[in-house]
């Protein structure tokens, strides 16, 4: 990890009607970091993720993302950044081949490009022979790991991950957390929002938000010590109580 | 009390439940725990009447699913996985629904969900489909209780849901006891086995066991260690390329390791873990949880 921003947020509001979902956000992301982003349902997670991802705007605030102003530049932002989706999954009616095919063309990765760079990330997951199986005959651990690497085909800056564990089995959970230590290792920053408290603590640094706002911001180890809690569970039963 | 024998379930190729038998005593708080795709779901809607399995059977106080569901629909309380109201009827209609459905008034049972129901119930005028995820769940479980179920069926209550929001739903479950309900629960997370008397843990199909939250942990076959450091993903390789490494996986902030070796102790890995340059690395015994339980018995089964 290393001290460049490659997210940088400032005063972000974001407000529907009388209600405001995200109320005076600032935080800085670095690049190959892995951020962890935690909060109760309903604290306004979704809301920002979706703002940093292009997807909607600020009512008010800065938010840059890969060096550009979402407000402003939210397709540039697009193309620079990765997103895997808990609920969307892969079309189950074509290959892993396909898929990944697919995607590389949405983003623009070219036919030679496509070939190498689908080869290497179908050897990181130990899948070369596997490549003409159809999604829909895929263990949901094996559908996960090979979304996240979908989601990096176009080698995305950043990487939104939103729940990618969720119902995966103790040791397939693992195995996709290794790949996203892997990612960062390479540089990449991993953003990622989970439900399991023992996977915050494999992030570097967490921010946790209750009612539209970020109470707690920093590493796990820092987090508990300044909570004088033993676990990030018992910080996160804390704050939210 | 229900008994499961020899249960089966096949779609083509895929055995989603295989030869499952368990027994769950009346009044307990009995939870199925596994992943996605271990067949919780198909399982509890064969117990409650809803699929007709393969082979095997399924005995609700003497019971059979499969002939007598009429009268098993009346005993049971199901909450199915996916949010089941009616969006565009109020909280307060709804509740009247399943309560007329059943034959029953509000009234009647409204001490079996007071306790829940109070805290939904100054928006029971709001339509269900408005109301968030926390509130839906409450509004659900309240529907499932009102006709005085004798088995309460709760496929994942919790998924989805955050951490504050699944200790109260716990507490809930905790207290529902109480009226000597038996409750069939299932969940992907494993750390609410503890919440339960008895946990089935479920993978590809199979119980892979059941037994107490205690009596699982406690099977756990060999010392497992807690490790520290700095640089945990490179211990991790470190670790897997050792031939002693039985298994390391991240847990936490630690990494849980179990060794080959029969002789080894705390001492002898701090040791060998110095010699491989990890001079920050703590290393303490440590308690296996469910978790570690669980992916030791699916080692044993993959």
């Amino acid at each position: 990890m290393n001290e460049e921003v490659v997210i940088k947020v400032s005063h972000l509001y974001k407000k529907f009607g009388h209600f405001t979902a995200n109320d005076d956000l600032n935080f800085e992301v670095f690049k190959g970091e892995i951020f962890g982003f935690l909060g109760a349902n309903g604290a306004g997670k979704t809301t920002a993720m979706r703002i940093l991802c292009g997807l909607s705007t600020p009512t008010s605030g800065e938010v840059n993302v890969a060096g550009l102003d979402v407000g402003t530049c939210a397709d540039a932002v697009k193309a620079k950044i990765g997103y895997m989706s808990q609920k969307f999954s892969l079309y189950e009616d074509l290959t892993i081949w396909e898929n990944m095919r697919l995607y590389a063309g949405i983003y623009g990765v070219n036919k030679n490009e496509f070939r190498m760079r689908g080869e290497e990330l179908l050897r990181e997951l130990n899948m070369c022979d596997e490549r003409n199986r159809l999604i829909s005959t895929l263990s949901l651990g094996w559908k996960q790991k090979l979304a996240f690497m979908v989601a990096m085909i176009h080698k995305p800056q950043i990487v939104f991950l939103d729940e990618p564990t969720s119902g995966v089995d103790p040791i397939t959970r693992r195995q996709f957390w290794e790949l996203i230590y892997e990612a960062a290792a390479n540089g990449v920053t991993i953003f990622v929002t989970t439900h399991y408290m023992d996977e915050a603590e494999y992030c570097d640094r967490v921010s946790i938000m209750v009612d539209g706002r970020i109470e707690a911001l920093d590493t796990p180890s820092q987090l508990k010590i300044d909570h004088n809690v033993s676990s990030m569970n018992d910080l996160f039963l804390k704050l939210i109580r | 009390m229900i008994e499961v024998r020899n249960l089966k379930k096949q779609y083509g190729d895929l055995i989603a439940v295989n030869d499952v038998s368990f027994s769950v005593n009346e009044g307990e708080l009995f939870g199925v725990i596994g992943p996605d795709g271990a067949g919780k779901t198909t399982l509890f809607r064969m117990i409650n009447s809803l699929i007709i399995p393969d082979s095997g059977s399924v005995s609700l106080w003497g019971l059979n699913p499969v002939t007598d569901y009429k009268a098993i629909r009346e005993m049971i309380g199901y909450m199915p996985g996916r949010f089941s109201l009616y969006e565009d009827l109020s909280v307060e209609e709804n509740l009247e629904f399943f309560a007329t459905v059943f034959g029953t008034t509000i009234e009647e049972n409204y001490h079996l969900i007071k306790d829940i129901y109070a805290q939904i119930e100054p928006f029971k005028k709001r339509k269900a489909g408005q109301l968030s995820g926390g509130m839906k769940q409450k509004l659900a479980l309240s529907c499932a209780l009102i006709h005085k179920p004798r088995i309460l069926v709760l496929d994942e209550p919790t998924t989805g849901v955050d951490a504050v929001s699944r200790y109260e739903f716990w507490d809930m479950l905790i207290k529902l006891k109480q009226n000597n309900i038996t409750i069939l629960v299932s969940t992907p997370y494993m750390d609410e086995a503890s919440k339960c008397d008895r946990v089935a843990l479920m993978q590809n199909g199979h119980v892979l066991m059941v037994d107490t939250p205690w009596g699982i942990e406690n099977g756990f076959s060999t010392s497992l260690y807690g490790l520290k450091t700095i640089n945990k993903y490179k211990l991790i390789q470190f670790l897997r390329s050792s031939v002693s490494c039985k298994s390391v996986y991240p847990f936490g902030e630690y990494l849980h390791y179990c060794d080959k070796r029969e002789d080894v102790n705390e001492k002898i890995l701090i040791e060998e873990l110095k010699q491989a340059g990890f001079f920050d690395a703590i290393v303490d015994e440590v308690k296996p949880g469910i978790e570690d339980r669980f992916m030791e018995l699916m080692g044993n089964v993959i």
